[in-house]
């Protein structure tokens, strides 16, 4: 093509002919409806910067890839869009991999771009060279390598595509730099030929629903076993509507927590490994589990083989290769669980079942979660004040270990996508980042990280992005010195035998000013209402250190092995 | 146990690795794995013969129905197919043993491709345990040398690979 052709093609507002790979990125990124990039910039990814200089779509520069792949991620869970960041080649590249293992293994949505050397050099072992798609294969839902421009416009169509559909999760874009430069000679195909790519959404075949009713209509002892799910597919309020005709009680996964109000009578909190022993006792009591959007992980079933001996198990799920993974299913229903919940809402009977309620009622008094507030701060209790005092209703995030249970077990949940946590890769680090990213997607919102100070030390850095961005986020340290969560492992299981889990820690509260945060320290149960109060109406992020009771245990607890109702209650319980 | 299954996959770099990675990820043993070309140049056949039990197949399935380059997968399990091995194998044969492993050429219906002094190519091809039950008979002669290409498969009956069963994936 000559240029004059290209010259008269790309006035053509609309086209892409005549445009580099880097503008075409551009084009497309405002095409998909994306407001917001998480990243940090290189050499590979210099055109791509270039275009960005005078982009409406808002630029966040954070101070480690895997802080802009949490954000991206905080803010895709908070928000249900599909996140996005930019890395460059090599070591901006391999920096994001922890990050897309995580929104991976929950099944976020979300799109990265990385650079990569020039199309020529690749496999050379050229200057910050890594082979990304490679790398990143195992854990993203797809990746490309992008080898023309003229291939450039379709393929970030299908990333945005496949990311945000059927069981979302990462996809990566990996993009020579030589890419960015060349310019495009034919108009892109958006046809988005994916013959192997047809997600499973929808409704449910119509005689599994019905099927599926009869069995949760006739038994007697029924529980809705909800996961992530019913979150990823907008699928609360059908929820509430069938728990509550069918007086159905409803327990959460981790990832499901907010997906049922916990303030519902029918609600049994978390189950699983942390979770509540009346919501345990129920499921393995049960005739009837009905799993929605949830993937029977080991930390909710414990021993395989004793999970829910009596029940008929009924599973919602939009992955065919979930039903029957691990726990062999009766009535499996493939689809979004949303069209299938309210699929079956009409042919839910409304039952009584005093005898099930009375049961579970009696466990409910019998083992409340429960903490004795004495001696030191307990962690509990400034979980359970914040709940209070924010009405169950801010956004909290959390990094991975004992808090980020005792936050699962005592805020209090009430609404879909409040909670942002790691879950399947349990990604200590994961809380500041992602609070960050569900901040910018949700400016007018109170957001809270709820930190343990061996995860919050591994990204604490961020702070001074949100300080940068005038994101008014606030960050609770619940400091035990501890690797809290290996802590009570070696207490139970190593003869407490602590080996390498003292973790001393610096003054957060000077490293938070030093960001340009604001920030206060409180050792004593005197000063936490107020301490919490302050944080709460500061109009800035906000770093409070708590330092609580070191030796503090997560219970109820199901042993590693052991059947789900084989619970280590602790002493209060 | 063994199985038997075939996907056909979009004709792209990387779909092999992408393939071959998800086995080794999941811990699924590969006895072998055949990429060739199909009637359609979009589309190549992947045909892999995996070792576990029915679970362990239904789960290959569903996870190779995941990888988004897959286009369709079928598992051989109760079908009526046809499945192949081809073998190129170098025997250890003096000028006088030749009469006698040309006889065993000749009763399996494979073809001596290559006679050298002191050894013989053979072409064989069918089902496994032929080709097994060949090897078995020249070990004692010397094998040099052994190449095989692995099963591919094909449904008795069928014209198309079109008209395999379609797959869901999320
Ligand atoms: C220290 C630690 C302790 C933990 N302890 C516990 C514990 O005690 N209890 C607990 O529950 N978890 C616990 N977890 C979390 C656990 O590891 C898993 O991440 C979690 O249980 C998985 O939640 P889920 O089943 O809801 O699945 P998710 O990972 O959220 O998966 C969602 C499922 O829904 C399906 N899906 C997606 N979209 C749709 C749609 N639109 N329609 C229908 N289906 C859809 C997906 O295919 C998938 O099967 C812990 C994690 C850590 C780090
Ligand atoms: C990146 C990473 N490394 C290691 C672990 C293993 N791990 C799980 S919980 C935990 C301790 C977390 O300590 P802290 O953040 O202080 O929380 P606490 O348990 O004390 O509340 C560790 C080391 C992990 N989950 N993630
Ligand atoms: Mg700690």
């Amino acid at each position: 093509m000559t240029q004059e052709q290209q010259g008269g093609q790309s006035a053509d507002t609309s086209g892409f002919i005549g445009h580099t790979g880097a503008k075409i990125f551009h084009q497309m990124l405002l095409e998909e409806g994306v407001d917001i990039i998480f990243g940090y910039p290189g050499g590979s990814v210099l055109p791509i910067f270039d275009e960005l200089y005078d982009t409406p779509i808002q630029f966040i520069l954070t101070r480690h890839e895997q802080g802009a792949c949490h954000m991206a991620d905080g803010y895709a869970r908070s928000t249900g869009k599909t996140g996005v960041v930019l890395a460059t080649s090599g070591p901006g590249a391999t920096n994001l991999v922890t990050g897309l293992a995580t929104a991976m293994m929950d099944s976020i949505p979300m799109v990265a771009f990385t650079g990569q050397v020039k199309s020529h050099l690749i496999g050379n072992d050229a200057f910050q060279e890594a082979d990304t798609t490679g790398i990143t294969r195992p854990v993203c839902k797809h990746n490309y390598l992008c080898k023309d421009v003229n291939d450039l416009g379709r393929i970030i169509k299908e990333a945005f595509h496949i990311a945000s559909s059927g069981r979302p999760g990462p996809v990566l874009v990996d993009i020579p730099v030589d890419i960015t430069v060349a310019k495009a000679e034919k108009e892109p195909d958006f046809s988005m030929s994916l013959p192997g790519y047809k997600p499973r959404g929808g409704r449910g075949n119509e005689r599994q629903v019905k099927l599926a009713c009869e069995a949760i209509n006739n038994a007697e002892r029924p529980v809705l076993y909800v996961g992530g799910g019913v979150i990823l597919s907008n699928g609360s309020e059908a929820l509430r509507a069938i728990a509550q005709k069918g007086k159905l009680p409803t327990t959460t996964t981790l990832l499901g927590l907010g997906a049922f109000d916990e303030t519902d009578p029918l609600s049994l909190k978390m189950l699983g490994m942390h979770g509540t022993a009346y919501a345990n006792h129920a499921v393995q009591q049960s005739d009837c589990l009905v799993s929605v959007g949830a993937r029977f992980d080991d930390r909710v079933t414990g021993d395989l083989t004793k999970f829910a001996p009596k029940a008929k198990i009924i599973h919602i799920d939009i992955d065919p290769a979930s039903i029957s993974k691990t726990v062999s299913v009766d009535i499996p229903l493939v689809g979004d669980a949303k069209c299938i919940l309210e699929q079956m809402l009409p042919y839910i009977e409304t039952k009584e079942r005093p005898q099930w309620h009375g049961q579970i009622d009696e466990w409910k008094k019998k083992y409340p979660l429960a903490y004795k507030a004495e001696g030191n701060i307990k962690p509990q209790e400034v979980i359970d004040q914040l709940g209070k005092m924010t009405d169950h209703d801010a956004i909290i995030a959390t990094g991975v270990g004992q808090h980020q249970m005792w936050a699962a077990q005592f805020y209090g949940w009430t609404k879909p996508r409040q909670i942002q946590t790691s879950g399947g890769l349990g990604t200590m680090g994961y809380g500041v980042p992602a609070a960050i990213g569900a901040q910018f997607g949700n400016p007018d919102k109170l957001v809270v990280d709820i930190d343990g100070d061996g995860s919050f030390s591994m990204t604490m850095v961020e702070i001074i992005t949100a300080v940068r961005y005038d994101m008014p986020t606030k960050f609770i340290v619940l400091d035990n010195d501890y690797l809290g969560m290996v802590r009570q492992w070696q207490e139970m299981f190593y003869s407490r035998r602590y080996s390498g889990v003292a973790h001393p820690c610096p003054e957060f509260t000077m490293i938070a000013r030093g960001y340009g945060a604001q920030a206060a320290k409180i050792t004593d149960r005197s000063e936490l209402a107020d301490g919490l109060n302050e944080m709460i109406n500061s109009d800035g992020p906000y770093v409070l250190h708590v330092c609580v009771e070191q030796e503090e245990n997560v219970f109820p607890m199901v042993a590693a092995g052991k059947a789900l109702d084989d619970m280590v209650m602790g002493e209060l319980i | 146990m063994k199985h038997v299954i075939s996907a056909i996959v979009e004709n792209q770099p990387g779909v092999l690795a992408h393939v071959a990675g998800m086995f080794a990820a999941r811990g699924y043993n590969i006895d072998s794995l055949v990429v060739g070309r199909t009637e359609d140049p979009a589309l190549s056949r992947m045909t892999i013969v995996v070792i576990g039990d029915e679970q362990v197949l239904e789960q290959v399935r569903k996870q190779l129905e995941k990888v988004i380059n897959v286009v369709r997968v079928r598992d051989f399990m109760d079908a009526d197919y046809i499945q192949r091995d081809m073998m190129l194998i170098r025997v250890h044969v003096t000028p006088e043993k030749r009469p006698e492993v040309l006889a065993l050429v000749e009763m399996f219906r494979a073809k001596a491709v290559d006679i050298c002094r002191n050894s013989m190519m053979v072409e064989i091809a069918g089902p496994e345990d032929k080709i097994e039950a060949f090897i078995d008979l020249v070990r004692p002669y010397g094998i040099h040398e052994l190449a095989r290409t692995g099963i591919i498969a094909m449904q008795r009956g069928k014209s198309k690979t079109g008209s395999e069963t379609q797959n869901g994936k999320a």
